[in-house]
């Protein structure tokens, strides 16, 4: 039996999210659920000197009001939103961090660029005036631990914890060895990620992946599943969820919004897009048969979208494959063409997406895409109101993880009915 | 059917000696490998010693496209995969069966700092100049390279995640690896971790909170756990890979087991970014949920492999937990930390020491503590001074602690153990 038949697999009972197009899911689930288009300009420096200059940037974000000013000047911007989403996301879950025994509630983050402006500024002072110039934050700023570690300390946290940097594929890689706690005994997990990739020199470093758009217009700059697909607008924003072993969640009355179901993970190599169809297959029959569902239980698919026509071909090919006939009628999208690709913490912002798609049973369109080049169901213009029991969930790196998720609806008969 | 986790092959690099032989010879020696600082001019720093790789990547047997494209660290890690792979002699029938679990705690800042200086004109341009950047610098924004790096070496296709939790991530590796095993997601995986932090900016933010020692005048006694007149840590650098196989799998195959890995916990202090408490309370429940997992008691362990870094809180920390996890017993225990010879390669060292804990098992030889002349009398368990001893061991646990206050153990029992 799996967990998901008996009850067991763990459930999400709150949501946290600091997105490009919303702070809070108030905010982010009608952005989403609208196709709202919100990326812009580069404004946090001055992006002419580089051909990328269009990403999903969190403009209305300022960490006041957010983080404590002490912990503030310690930490990098990926960790205020880090902060930001997992406050969000212990508020809506209702749950406080001391009524969870001492040990069984820890935090699961996945970062892939770490606090990278944070270290542009430190390094800076050590090569213009010198190492005594380096200050004393640098070494816990800096590093892809920042988050899970001011995280357990913000919310005295003392269960499990951990970061991973799976590529890409990480924040649901993050979900999975989430589960693997609650399994294992912890009764809640806070888990998602959080990027800040835009200072001048993190957009230097992206540039070599040779994968973002270089179009200077924001209504087209990213278009997967299009002719005119020519990479993905980068992002940045968090978001963080409160997983429970579902037999706590019970008994606290938690309200689930749903239940993490199956997890699945492959590699398939750098730059080999051509191989990743494979992968992704192999992923998502695996976390499929996790939750002891088969491929014709899926009700909808949030896509990775990664823009580039080869990645694009090889998801198109992988649906063609795991769902045969059906795969030009299962609803498909990808919201992220409306606020960018968020790196590690994009498929977290996926899952919070199709989360609250469970919720309201609407598939979100992918914004600003009209003309699918291939033969799916690409759900574009207006979000469509489809009764979802399940929905998976798709992200690849660049450097060639393939994940897949597997969420259910609470109430589904074949996932305990909690 | 539980699944059980055994080590088949070891390969590491670490200062003092290139592959496992040496490796051991050293750490059994007593003879230390730290030294003044050759990879920069250290002038002007606080810290100018470390402990240093004398690695050639030709000699290590990497091809002239390998060096150009992987950073140092990831060099260090494909050599060590290379060598665990060799040992190991696993025939791969399905490589969507083979996984690859990595740490590292800093992950590419060697060449972040190296290409910073290039684009930046050493510090005086805050928009750096994409075009003096390597080609293969998009490596180095985010360690998931890493893994991709070392599974493309083995061909293995199965789950591959990189692991950035801090000075934890060695363990936390090798932890989530052995956790790919049990729950059925791989039946071989090569888990490991690698780091090479000596560079200007790591020296710097390591001076600027003064974790590292400033013995400058006597490199070779500067790394000091437990003694009375520790000052810090010696920073290091090196790799090791440890290639799990579910126990089944290699007995069927008739491989040679060298040591099995039965439990994995960590736990957080929720405390401070870098600071300990007294007690170690957290450390000694990682240990204790470690020991479970395994189905061991505290009075079976035979070794203890200590985080030991040497500097003034740690070691009374984790003198603290010790005594907690093993009360009266705790004095009769070998507690020892191979830091002392070959420094603490942040998130590399887990894997490091656990090859160690290994190796230890397979010769029934603990190695020593150097340098401890005059324990610290805070410090007041059998740290085994200056030189190896024999002792036939059952059970080794080895504990590491990090910042973001993670605390991290793994369990390692002999081959053939019921």
């Amino acid at each position: 039996m799996s967990p998901a038949a008996t009850g067991s697999a763990p459930v999400v009972t709150g949501l946290g999210v600091i997105a490009p197009s919303g702070l809070g899911v108030g905010e982010f689930w009608p952005a989403v659920r609208d196709g709202h288009l919100a990326l812009a300009p580069i404004g946090r420096f001055e992006p002419n000197p580089y051909p990328v200059t269009v990403a999903g940037e969190v403009a209305g974000f300022e960490p006041a009001g957010w983080v404590e000013p002490r912990i503030t000047v310690q930490t990098d911007r990926f960790t205020h939103f880090a902060l930001a989403a997992a406050d969000l996301a212990l508020r809506d879950a209702v749950l406080h961090p001391a009524a969870v025994e001492p040990f069984e509630f820890g935090v699961m983050t996945a970062s892939y660029s770490g606090g990278v402006e944070f270290g542009q500024r430190e390094i800076e002072q050590l090569w213009r005036h010198g190492p005594e110039h380096v200050g004393p934050y640098q070494s816990i700023a800096w590093f892809y631990a920042a988050c899970s570690g001011q995280i357990s300390i913000g919310h005295g946290l003392r269960g499990p914890s951990g970061v991973v940097v799976a590529d890409e594929a990480g924040g649901l890689d993050a979900l999975a060895a989430a589960g693997s706690e609650l399994r294992r005994g912890a009764r809640a997990m806070l888990v998602g990620g959080a990027e800040a990739p835009f200072c001048p020199y993190a957009l230097c470093c992206q540039l070599g992946l040779e994968l973002l758009s270089t179009s200077s217009d924001p209504a087209t700059a990213y278009q997967p599943f299009t002719e005119r697909a020519g990479g993905f607008a980068p992002a940045e924003g968090g978001a963080m969820l409160v997983v429970e072993d579902a037999g706590a969640a019970h008994r606290r009355g938690a309200s689930v919004k749903a239940v993490v179901a199956g997890h699945g993970a492959t590699y398939t190599g750098r730059r080999r897009f051509d191989r990743s169809a494979q992968g992704l297959l192999r992923a998502a029959t695996a976390a499929l048969a996790e939750a002891g569902l088969t491929p014709d239980d899926v009700d909808a698919v949030f896509l990775d979208a990664m823009a580039d026509p080869h990645a694009d071909a090889a998801e198109a090919e992988a649906l063609r494959l795991l769902l045969g006939e059906r795969a030009s009628r299962v609803p498909v999208t990808a919201p992220k063409a409306g606020y960018g690709r968020c790196y590690a913490a994009a498929a977290v912002l996926d899952v919070a997406a199709a989360v609250l798609a469970l919720e309201h049973g609407l598939v979100p369109p992918t914004p600003g895409v009209r003309d699918c080049r291939f033969d799916l169901d690409l759900v574009t213009g207006v979000a469509r109101p489809v009764d979802l029991r399940t929905v998976l969930v798709l992200s690849r790196g660049v450097y060639g993880g393939n994940s897949a998720l597997v969420l259910r609806h609470p109430e589904s008969p074949t996932s305990g009915g909690m | 059917m539980t699944r059980r986790v055994a080590v088949t092959g070891l390969g590491v690099v670490a200062p003092g000696g290139i592959g496992t032989k040496g490796f051991w010879e050293l750490i059994t020696s007593g003879r230390t490998a730290t030294r003044p600082i050759t990879l920069f001019d250290p002038e002007g720093f606080r810290s100018r010693i470390a402990a240093e790789c004398d690695f050639d990547p030709v000699h290590a047997g990497l091809t002239s496209a390998e060096i150009i494209r992987m950073d140092r660290y990831v060099q260090f890690a494909a050599v060590a995969a290379d060598e665990a792979w060799r040992q190991a002699q696993v025939a791969v029938t399905d490589p969507w069966r083979v996984g690859v679990t990595m740490g590292s705690a800093v992950g590419g800042t060697t060449l972040l700092e190296q290409d910073y200086v290039a684009t930046s004109q050493r510090g005086q341009r805050w928009l750096v100049d994409a075009g003096a950047a390597s080609p293969f610098l998009h490596c180095a924004l985010s360690p998931a390279t890493l893994a991709a790096e070392v599974a493309d070496r083995v061909g293995a296709c199965g789950p591959v995640r990189t692991v950035s939790s801090g000075c934890t991530a060695g363990l936390d590796a090798v932890g989530h690896g052995a956790r790919l095993i049990e729950e059925g997601r791989a039946d071989v995986v090569l888990a490991g971790a690698s780091e090479s932090p000596i560079s200007p900016i790591t020296v710097a933010c390591f001076d600027a909170i003064r974790a590292t020692s400033a013995r400058n005048d006597d490199p070779a006694h500067a790394a000091r756990p437990f003694d009375r007149d520790r000052d810090g840590f010696v920073l290091g650098e090196g790799a090791a890979v440890l290639v799990l196989e579910e126990l089944g799998h290699a007995r069927r195959r008739g491989a040679e087991v060298l040591a099995q890995v039965e439990g994995f916990a960590t736990r957080s202090n929720a405390h401070h970014m870098t600071g300990l408490t007294t007690e170690g309370v957290e450390m000694a429940e990682a240990a204790r949920r470690a020991l479970d997992h395994a189905a061991v008691a505290p009075a079976e362990i035979g070794y203890i492999n200590a985080h030991g870094s040497g500097t003034r809180q740690n070691d009374r920390h984790e003198t603290a937990a010790f005594h907690r996890l093993l009360g009266e017993r705790a004095h009769q225990v070998p507690v020892s930390s191979i830091k002392s010879m070959i420094g603490h390669s942040l998130g590399a060292i887990g894997s490091v020491e656990l090859a160690a804990c290994a190796l230890a098992l397979v010769h029934g030889v603990v190695p020593p503590t150097a340098n401890l002349d005059t324990p610290d009398p805070e410090c007041d368990l059998d740290y085994v001074p200056h030189t190896a001893r024999e002792c036939q061991l059952d059970v080794v646990l080895s504990v590491g602690s990090g910042f973001g206050g993670f605390q991290s153990a793994v369990v390692l029992t002999r081959a053939g153990r019921p």
